[in-house]
This record gives C-alpha cells, sequence and structure tokens, in this order.
C-alpha cells in the first residue's frame, strides 16, 4: 500500500474510534435525559419516597448522597493534602517514601468493593459505628486519597524550585516557604484535581452498600450515625431489588439523571475553575 | 578595563578554611581555603561545573537542601564558623543573601515580593515595610520604574527589571553579604550594564561574591578573582594580577580563552 494512502487509512481509523467514544458517552447522557427528563419535578426531587421507591421522590438519597460527599471532603481532603505536602516537600527519597509511594498505588489499584469490606470491618463492626453515615464517609475518603494525593503532589511539584529557594535564601523556614510561597499557587490546582476524586466518591455504590447505605429509609438523618439513603445505592435497589423493577423503570431514569448531573457538576466546576487558575498564576 | 580601586580596607569577612563538599560520594569541593574582604567585589569564575556555584551556595549553607549533601571545614563569617551545631541558618541566610541565575521574582505584586523577607521576619506594620520597599528598590535602582504599579504583578516586569527585583528582595532583609550566581547571565547587554552599575555601588555597603561565566564582566565589576578548576582553587588574587599576570599556567589558559 502506498505510504500516503496508509496514512491516510491509519487517520480515517483514528478518527472512528474517537467518534464511536463520543458516541457511546452521549447516547448514555441521551438516553438518561431522555427518559429521566419526564419523572423530574420538585415533587419528585423534594419528597419522600412512597411504597418502597416505587412512587414519591427520592429527596432522601440526594440529601444522603450531598452528605456523604461533604462528610468525604472534610475528612479526605485535610488528609491526602497533608500526604501530599509531606511527599513533596519533606520526605525524603529511601525506603520509607518508596513504600508510601507504593501503597499509594496499591490503594488506587484496589476494587471499591474491598473497600467496602474494609469499612465494614473496621469502621462499622470493629469500631462500632455500626452502618452510618460516619462509617461511609470513611470509607469512601479511603477510597478517593489517592487521588487527592496524586493531584495534589502534582500541583506542589508544578511549582518551580527556584521559588522555594528565593524564600530560603531570604531567611524562611521550611514551613514559612510552604505556606506563603508554595501552598498559595498550588491550593486551588489541588481542589479541582480533588474534586475529581469526590465526583467518583458521589458516583460509587459497592463501599456505601455495606457501610451506610439504607434500602428504604424514608426519612432524614438525625446525626453522623444514622444510616442514610444514597443515589446510586437507590438505583442499584430500583433496577435489580425491587419487585416491580419494570414498573418502577421511570424512577430508575429520574435517579440516574440526577446522580449524573450532580458529578458532571461537580467535574464541570474542577474544570472551569482549572481554566481559570492556570490563567491567573504564570511563572 | 579591569577595575581599579585602592585597597586600603583589608577587612575579613568569610574566612574558608579546607572546605570540602560531597554530593553523596561525588566530591565537588576540595580544600578550598581563602579570604574574602570586607565591602569589595569577589568574583568566581571558572569552567562550567568547576563547583563555583556550589562554593557559592556553601557559604549560605543553601547547600544543605539538598539531599545527601555533606559539607567538611569551616567558613567562618565575622569570626563564627556557620557550620557549627548551634548555628541559626535562618539568621545566617538573613545576614547573608543570594541572588540566583535565573530571576526568580514570586507570582506576587511588586510590593508582595520585596516585603515578603521583612514579613518573614516578624515585620508587620504597613509603614515599615512600605519605607523597607521603598528603600530596597531605591538601592537597587528600579524605584523610578516601578514607583507607579507596585501593586502589579511581578511576573510583568522585563527580565533586567526582574533580576533588580531580586536585588530588592534580597536587600530589604538587611544582609550584610551579597551573593550573586551569574546574575546577569539571562540578560540582554543593556540589562547586564545596569546590573553591573549596581553592583559597583553596592560594594560600598556590602560584601559582594559573584560567580560569573564572563571574563570581562570578572574584570569589570571585581577587586579579587578566584580561579576555580575540578573543585580545586587554583588561583585568588587581585582582580588586576590575575587578569594581567596569572602565576598558575591553568588560569592564564583559562582566561585567554584556551579552554572552558
Amino acid at each position: 500500500m502506498p505510504g500516503a494512502k496508509k496514512e491516510k487509512l491509519v487517520g480515517w481509523l483514528m478518527r472512528v474510534t474517537t467518534y464511536f467514544i463520543v458516541f457511546v458517552i452521549a447516547s448514555i447522557i441521551f438516553t438518561i435525559i431522555y427518559n429521566g427528563i419526564p419523572v423530574i419535578s420538585l415533587q419528585f426531587l423534594s419528597t419522600m419516597p412512597r411504597n418502597s421507591g416505587a412512587e414519591g421522590g427520592i429527596l432522601p438519597a440526594i440529601v444522603g448522597t450531598l452528605l456523604l460527599v461533604a462528610g468525604t471532603i472534610i475528612v479526605a481532603l485535610p488528609l491526602g493534602m497533608a500526604t501530599a505536602i509531606y511527599l513533596s516537600e519533606y520526605a525524603k527519597l529511601g525506603r520509607l517514601t518508596r513504600t508510601i509511594r507504593l501503597a499509594i498505588v496499591t490503594l488506587a489499584g484496589v476494587p471499591s468493593i474491598v473497600f467496602g469490606l474494609f469499612g465494614l470491618g473496621l469502621f462499622v463492626i470493629f469500631l462500632k459505628f455500626g452502618a452510618s453515615i460516619i462509617s461511609g464517609c470513611l470509607t469512601l475518603a479511603c477510597m478517593i486519597l489517592p487521588t487527592i494525593i496524586v493531584a495534589s503532589e502534582e500541583s506542589l511539584r508544578a511549582v518551580p524550585k527556584s521559588l522555594r529557594e528565593g524564600s530560603l535564601a531570604l531567611g524562611a523556614t521550611k514551613w514559612q516557604t510552604i505556606r506563603k510561597n508554595v501552598l498559595p499557587y498550588s491550593v486551588s490546582g489541588m481542589l479541582t484535581g480533588s474534586i475529581l476524586g469526590i465526583g467518583r466518591a458521589a458516583g460509587e455504590t459497592a463501599p456505601i452498600l455495606l457501610t451506610v447505605a439504607a434500602f428504604y429509609l424514608p426519612k432524614l438523618p438525625r446525626s453522623i450515625f444514622d444510616q442514610v439513603m444514597a443515589l446510586p445505592y437507590h438505583l442499584y435497589v430500583l433496577a435489580t431489588q425491587h419487585p416491580e423493577a419494570v414498573k418502577v423503570r421511570p424512577m430508575q431514569y429520574g435517579t440516574a439523571l440526577v446522580l449524573i448531573v450532580l458529578v458532571l457538576g461537580v467535574n464541570l466546576t474542577a474544570i472551569i475553575s482549572r481554566i481559570h487558575i492556570r490563567k491567573k498564576y504564570k511563572w | 578595563m579591569v577595575k581599579t580601586r585602592q585597597q586600603n580596607d583589608t577587612e575579613v569577612k568569610i574566612q574558608v578554611k579546607d572546605l570540602n563538599f560531597y554530593y553523596g560520594s561525588v566530591q565537588a569541593l576540595f580544600g578550598i581555603t581563602m579570604d574574602i574582604p570586607a565591602r569589595q567585589v569577589t568574583a568566581l569564575i571558572g569552567p562550567s561545573g568547576c563547583g563555583k556555584s556550589t562554593f557559592l551556595r556553601a557559604l549560605n549553607r543553601m547547600n544543605d537542601i539538598i539531599d545527601e549533601a555533606r559539607t567538611d571545614g569551616e567558613v567562618l563569617i565575622d569570626g563564627k564558623n556557620i557550620y557549627d551545631r548551634g548555628t541559626d541558618i535562618f539568621k545566617l541566610r538573613k545576614k547573608v543573601g543570594m541572588v540566583f541565575q535565573k530571576s526568580n521574582p514570586f507570582p506576587k505584586s511588586i510590593f508582595e515580593n520585596v516585603a515578603y523577607g521583612p514579613r518573614i521576619h516578624s515585620i508587620q506594620n504597613r509603614k515599615e515595610l512600605s519605607e523597607i520597599v521603598e528603600t530596597s528598590l531605591v538601592r537597587a535602582a528600579l524605584w523610578d520604574e516601578v514607583k507607579d504599579r507596585l501593586d502589579k504583578n511581578a511576573m510583568d516586569l522585563s527580565g533586567g527589571q526582574q533580576q533588580r527585583l531580586c536585588i530588592a528582595r534580597a536587600l530589604a532583609v538587611e544582609p550584610e553579604i551579597l551573593l550573586m550566581d551569574e546574575p546577569a547571565s539571562a540578560l540582554d547587554p543593556q540589562s547586564t550594564a545596569r546590573i553591573e552599575d549596581l553592583i559597583d555601588e553596592l560594594q560600598k555597603d556590602y560584601t559582594i561574591v559573584i560567580v560569573t561565566h564572563n571574563m570581562q564582566q570578572a574584570a569589570r565589576v571585581s577587586d579579587l578573582t578566584a580561579f576555580l578548576y575540578e573543585g580545586y582553587l587554583i588561583e585568588f588574587g587581585p582582580t588586576k594580577q590575575i587578569f594581567t599576570k596569572p602565576a598558575k599556567n591553568k588560569t592564564e589558559d583559562y582566561i585567554t580563552g584556551r579552554f572552558g
């Protein structure tokens, strides 16, 4: 085959593959929107489910997911950022650092159901938190820690070494340097990277399945030791566990739409703020 | 071409005694001994990788931030060994300022750049800070160019202005010694000339040690010149003497451009 023709064929193949991916995503989103929109109403978003979720709204699941996301952020963000600061600024090359990095990579590769089992064992049973918001948040936090650490470390490393040296050469301590001349430029990058991990936490089912999510609980939680419903698990229940799965199909699409809007919304915030921040700092 | 100045001021500011430096198992400096006089300009010359920058960074212990770096020997500043265990390296670096090869202004306003050091050393009073910022910028010959836009981002200044800002930033913590690591190597000739004039002005009050790749620059700005080669101090003496009748063949070869 002549070179030019081969080149054209390869280019064409690449294009088809790319279009195919876009097609898959578009059709998923389209199906969910098309089938979900008719169900969405103020009543659907703001009332309790009735009749095992076959009727009524999904308010407790929305509230549950929002609470889980908020709790996960509160636990995972400081922990992940602190780890990233340690790894990027303080850790010396050595066996300990290598072990920590290996642990992070391994953690990132652990299937989410294993996190669920781990959470069940440690938080629910051993620490006696029971199936509760706190157990769920801690479990989700463990799951998204690697994402936060990696994103934060990347953002810290993007700050040129010369800025650290400039500060140290003026007689600043390491911590003063980090606080005043590294973190201000990287914290927004750390946050946007972390939000992507948080979006994942909002959508996961397996880790909350065993640690917090209630099958059917038409009321709002009163403390962090209460169980809650959550959107992904509610969707799972409606689709596979409900005695009248076919009849409640519209409810499934409605729930899926709310969930996907929530997750995409979170990710969009991350993307927009990242673009904004890249414009703000330059060196 | 060669700078001539009366050298009646012979007070020694920095005394280096048998200084060795290692990156891990690689030795980069070998038994360097030299006396650097106060309020004069001492130039360090030598081919790339000869240890000039390493030596410079040994004088304010910036080498400490490198993992696996090891120093032995003594560096006495005003008679006190900075490698003594009890040394407060933050006070040391305040006293021994540094200007880097590539200008490294912080991505903050011009004011905040200069005020950074004083703030670190607990000066919070706005009025006091403003005074320090003005004095430092005046000393660095930058004030007239930036006085109307102190709140503008320092990254928008030209390369030469950025380097003078870095000098102003170093001056703001009232150092006694200024270490300059090829401060003009990335600048155009005009900006270089301004930096050289500035060095000439500053040496009245500060002890200056400057690393340079540029022979003419060393000849123009310095009172004393040290020639380093492969980690050894080959020759050290008055600039005029080094450039006109060097004692060592190696020095002559380098200065006349036979290598390096």
